[in-house]
C-alpha cells in the first residue's frame, strides 16, 4: 500500500507502488487494481463474461470507427461540446477565486451520467447483446440508460431502491415513459447498493444475453476503468476551454463525489498537472460524526463490495453500513477504487459538506446564476463557498456542474419546509 | 509458509476427503445440508447445527451472514438479514462451529459466505482460527481465481481446503484456471442465477458432471434450485454430494411465522431437521431405488 507524507500539491512526486513511472494516468494494471484497490471480486458465472467485457471493451477503445460513432452521437444527441461557464455573480459574492461552470447540467437527460451510458450502449451494441440492465439511486443514470435503449431499442430493466423510488417519483415516469421496465427492490436498506446488488443478481442469471451498464466508476474491472474513460472527455473539454478563455490551465477542480464518475471524469486528464489541485466533495449527509453521512474516504476502510475493493462504510465485522445523503445520488456506502487510490497517494483531496451546506449551495447557485443545481453538485458549490475566499483573485477554479436540480424539487421544498 | 505436505496428502487427511472414500464405498451421493450461521438466533441455530448429523448431513455448509449477499435469492439473503440482526458475526460463526466440534469430530463442515468479512477480520487470522474451530473447507462466493491469491495460500498451509465453484458458463479453459488450486470438492453451480430460485434439468446436470469429470479427479458437488425430494434424488442419482440451502433454511422462516416471539423455538429446529431428514434419505437411496 502506498504511503507517504502529505504533499505539497506544487511538488513534483507522488508515491506509489507499481504505478509511478512517469504518468497517474495509465492505470489500472492489467488485473484491474489501482493499487490496493479495484480488482474483479465476482461470482464465477460471471467471470467469462466480465473477460469478454474487457476484451470487447479494449477492442473498441483502439478501434476509431466506434470512436467516431461515439463522438457523432455525444455532438449530436448529447449536445457536446458543453460550455465552461464563467459565474461572475457568484465568484465576486464568495470573493477571491474566479469560479468557472463545466455545464454538465446542459447535456441531454440533464446530467453527466448520458457519457457514459453512450459509450456503454454502442460496447453492448458491439457485443451482440440484446438486453440492457442497470441500477439507478436518484434516477438520473436510470434515466440516461432507459434514454440510450429508447434510441437504440433495445429492451431495459432498471433497479432502483423501494425508497429512492419513493422520493424521486418524476424520474420513475421517465424512465417507464422511455419504456424502461423498472424494478423497485426492497431488499436490505431498498438504496443504491441494494439496487447494485439486485442488477449483479438479474446479471448472473441472464449472462448469455444481456449487458450492466454500471452508472458509476465502480464494480469489477474493467467498469471502473471504462466509465472513466467514457467520462474523461469532461475533463479533456475543460482543458481546451479554458486555454481558450484564459490561456492557461485552470488552478483547481472541483467535482461531488459518490460513486465518482464526473469527478474522475473532469480530474483524469489533469492527473499529471501537478499544479492543478484537485478538489473532491464527498456527501457528509447529517455530519461524518453522527454516522448518518455518505463520506466513504472519510468515514470508510478498505473491503470488497459489489466487484470491487475500495473504501466502504461498513462495521468492524465487514457488514456494509447504510449510507446518508439527501442527495440520492451520493448515498452509496462506497466509491470507485481509482478514487480510493488516489486518496492513498493523496493526489485528489476529499473533503465533504451537510446536507445543510449542500441546501445553502443549491439555493445561492439559483438565486445568483439562475442555475438551479442538482444537489449531488450543489455539494461542490457549497465547498467552493468555503474556499473560494481563502484564494487570490487570479485562481481559476472550475467546478463540475454535473447535473440540474429540477428533479430534486421535491426533496428541497420538503426539507425548507414548502409544500407544493 | 509449509509447503512440505504434498496436494495428496492433504486430499487423504482431511475429513472431506474422508468422508467422499466412505460415500464412494457405499456407492451413493452425500447430502450437503446448507444453513445459515446465527440464524434465527444464536442458541436455535446451535441446535439444528448440532441435529444435523443425526438428520442425515453428510456435509455441512455453513454460511457466514453477511449484509450483501449477491449470490443468493430471497430465502437466503432474508436468513442473513435474521442472523445479522440477532447479532450474528464471523467470530459467532467461528464459536458455533467450536461448540459443534466438542459432540462432533466427523462431520465436514463448510464456511460459504462473501470476502469483505473475512478480508475485514484479517485473513492469516481468519484461517487460524476457523481451522483451530475445526473448519474443513471455505466456499469464498466472490472471490474468484483472479484474486484468490489473497486467501487459498494461507487456508492450503492451515489444511483447509478452498473450494472452487463451476458453473454453466465455465468453458474448457476456464476450467483450467478453476481447477488449478481447487481441493477438497469441486462445487458445480446448476443453473445461471442466485441460490433457491430456478432449477437445472437433468440432461443439463448430467452432461455437466461428465464434462467436469473429463477434467478433474475431484469429487462434483451440485448446488442451487434443489427443492424437492424428487430433485434431490435426481441429482444424487449423477452428483457425488447433492446441496440442499434455500429449502432448509426456508423452514426457519416458517417457524417464526408460526411462532414470532423468541423463547422455545424446539418446533422450529424439529421441523427443518424432519426436513434435513427427508431430503438426505431421498438422496441415501436415490441410486439403489433406481436401480
Amino acid at each position: 500500500m502506498p504511503t507517504g507524507p502529505i504533499k505539497n500539491h506544487q511538488t513534483e512526486s507522488f508515491p506509489d507502488s507499481h504505478m509511478l513511472a512517469n504518468s497517474l494516468r495509465t492505470g489500472p494494471d492489467d488485473q484491474g487494481h489501482f493499487g490496493l484497490h479495484g480488482g474483479r471480486y465476482v461470482a464465477e458465472t460471471l467471470m467469462p463474461l466480465i473477460l469478454d467485457v474487457e476484451k470487447a471493451y479494449e477492442a473498441a477503445r483502439c478501434d476509431e470507427k466506434f470512436q467516431d460513432e461515439l463522438r457523432y452521437y455525444l455532438r449530436h444527441y448529447v449536445g457536446r461540446p458543453n460550455p465552461l461557464y464563467k459565474a461572475e455573480r457568484l465568484s465576486d459574492l464568495f470573493g477571491g477565486a474566479r469560479l468557472y461552470f463545466k455545464r454538465e447540467d446542459l447535456n441531454h437527460t440533464g446530467a453527466h451520467k448520458i457519457n457514459n451510458c453512450m459509450g456503454q450502449i454502442l460496447l453492448a451494441q458491439r457485443m451482440g447483446k440484446k438486453r440492457i440492465i442497470a441500477e439507478t439511486g436518484a434516477g438520473q443514470h436510470g434515466v440516461a440508460t432507459a434514454t440510450v435503449c429508447a434510441l437504440f431499442n433495445l429492451p431495459c430493466t432498471i433497479y432502483m431502491g423501494a425508497t429512492d423510488i419513493e422520493r424521486q417519483k418524476p424520474n420513475v415516469f421517465r424512465m417507464r415513459m422511455l419504456g424502461a421496465e423498472v424494478k423497485a427492490v426492497t431488499s436490505g436498506t431498498a438504496t443504491l447498493k441494494d439496487a447494485m446488488n439486485d442488477a449483479l443478481r438479474d446479471w448472473v442469471a441472464s449472462v448469455e444475453d444481456t449487458f450492466y451498464i454500471i452508472g458509476t466508476v465502480a464494480g469489477p474491472h474493467p467498469y471502473p476503468a471504462m466509465v472513466r474513460d467514457f467520462q474523461a472527455i469532461i475533463g479533456e473539454e475543460v482543458r481546451a476551454q479554458m486555454q481558450e478563455a484564459e490561456g492557461r490551465l485552470p488552478d483547481s477542480i472541483m467535482a461531488c463525489i459518490g460513486g465518482g464518475s464526473n469527478a474522475i471524469g473532469i480530474f483524469h486528464p489533469f492527473l499529471d498537472d501537478q499544479s492543478v489541485r484537485l478538489i473532491a466533495v464527498e456527501a457528509a449527509g447529517l455530519g461524518v460524526e453522527t454516522g448518518k453521512h455518505a463520506a466513504s474516504l472519510t468515514g470508510g476502510q478498505p473491503g470488497v463490495l459489489h466487484g470491487n475493493r475500495t473504501y466502504l462504510l461498513q462495521n468492524e465485522d465487514g457488514q456494509i453500513a447504510d449510507a446518508h445523503s439527501i442527495s440520492a445520488g451520493l448515498d452509496y456506502p462506497g466509491i470507485g477504487p481509482e478514487h480510493s487510490w488516489l486518496h492513498d497517494i493523496q493526489r485528489v483531496e476529499y473533503v465533504n459538506v451537510t446536507d445543510e451546506d449542500a441546501l445553502k449551495g443549491f439555493q445561492i447557485c439559483t438565486e445568483k446564476e439562475g442555475i438551479i443545481p442538482a444537489l449531488e453538485s450543489s455539494h461542490a458549490i457549497a465547498y467552493a463557498q468555503k474556499l473560494a475566499p481563502t484564494l487570490p483573485k487570479d485562481h481559476l477554479m472550475v467546478l463540475n456542474m454535473s447535473g440540474r436540480g429540477d428533479k430534486d424539487l421535491n426533496t428541497v421544498a420538503s426539507a425548507l419546509g414548502v409544500s407544493l | 509458509m509449509s509447503l512440505d505436505k504434498t496436494d495428496q496428502d492433504y486430499a487423504m487427511t482431511g475429513r472431506i476427503a474422508k468422508r467422499f472414500a466412505a460415500l464412494k464405498h457405499e456407492n451413493r451421493s452425500g447430502f450437503v445440508a446448507f444453513i445459515t450461521g446465527g440464524d434465527p438466533d444464536p442458541e436455535t441455530a446451535q441446535q439444528i447445527l448440532d441435529g444435523l448429523p443425526g438428520a442425515g448431513a453428510d456435509f455441512i455448509e455453513l454460511g457466514m451472514p453477511f449484509s450483501d449477499p449477491m449470490a443468493d435469492g430471497p430465502a437466503i439473503q432474508a436468513a442473513s438479514l435474521r442472523a445479522l440482526q440477532a447479532g450474528a458475526s464471523l467470530k459467532t460463526t467461528l464459536d458455533q462451529v467450536r461448540r459443534f466440534r466438542i459432540k462432533d469430530s466427523e462431520t465436514p463442515l463448510i464456511l460459504m459466505g462473501y470476502y469483505n468479512p473475512l478480508y475485514r477480520y484479517g485473513v492469516e487470522n481468519f484461517v487460524q482460527d476457523a481451522s483451530q474451530a475445526g473448519v474443513d473447507g471455505l466456499i469464498i462466493v466472490d472471490l474468484p481465481p483472479e484474486e484468490a491469491h489473497e486467501l487459498h495460500p494461507f487456508a492450503r498451509e492451515k489444511g483447509i481446503d478452498f473450494i472452487r465453484l463451476a458453473t454453466p458458463t465455465s468453458d474448457s479453459a476456464r476450467l483450467g484456471k478453476i481447477l488449478s488450486d481447487a481441493s477438497g470438492f469441486l462445487y458445480y453451480v446448476s443453473v445461471l442465477g442466485v441460490t433457491g430460485t430456478a432449477s437445472a434439468p437433468e440432461q443439463a446436470i448430467q452432461d455437466a458432471v461428465t464434462h467436469l469429470k473429463s477434467h478433474t479427479d475431484l469429487p462434483i458437488a451440485v448446488g442451487f434450485g434443489i427443492k424437492t425430494v424428487d430433485q434431490a434424488a435426481m441429482v444424487a442419482r449423477i452428483a457425488d454430494a447433492t446441496v440442499v440451502g434455500s429449502a432448509l433454511v426456508e423452514r426457519v422462516a416458517l417457524g417464526l411465522d408460526k411462532a414470532p416471539q423468541a423463547g422455545d423455538r424446539s418446533a422450529l429446529v424439529q421441523d427443518l431437521l424432519d426436513q434435513a431428514q427427508t431430503l438426505s434419505h431421498a438422496v441415501r437411496i436415490a441410486r439403489s431405488s433406481a436401480a
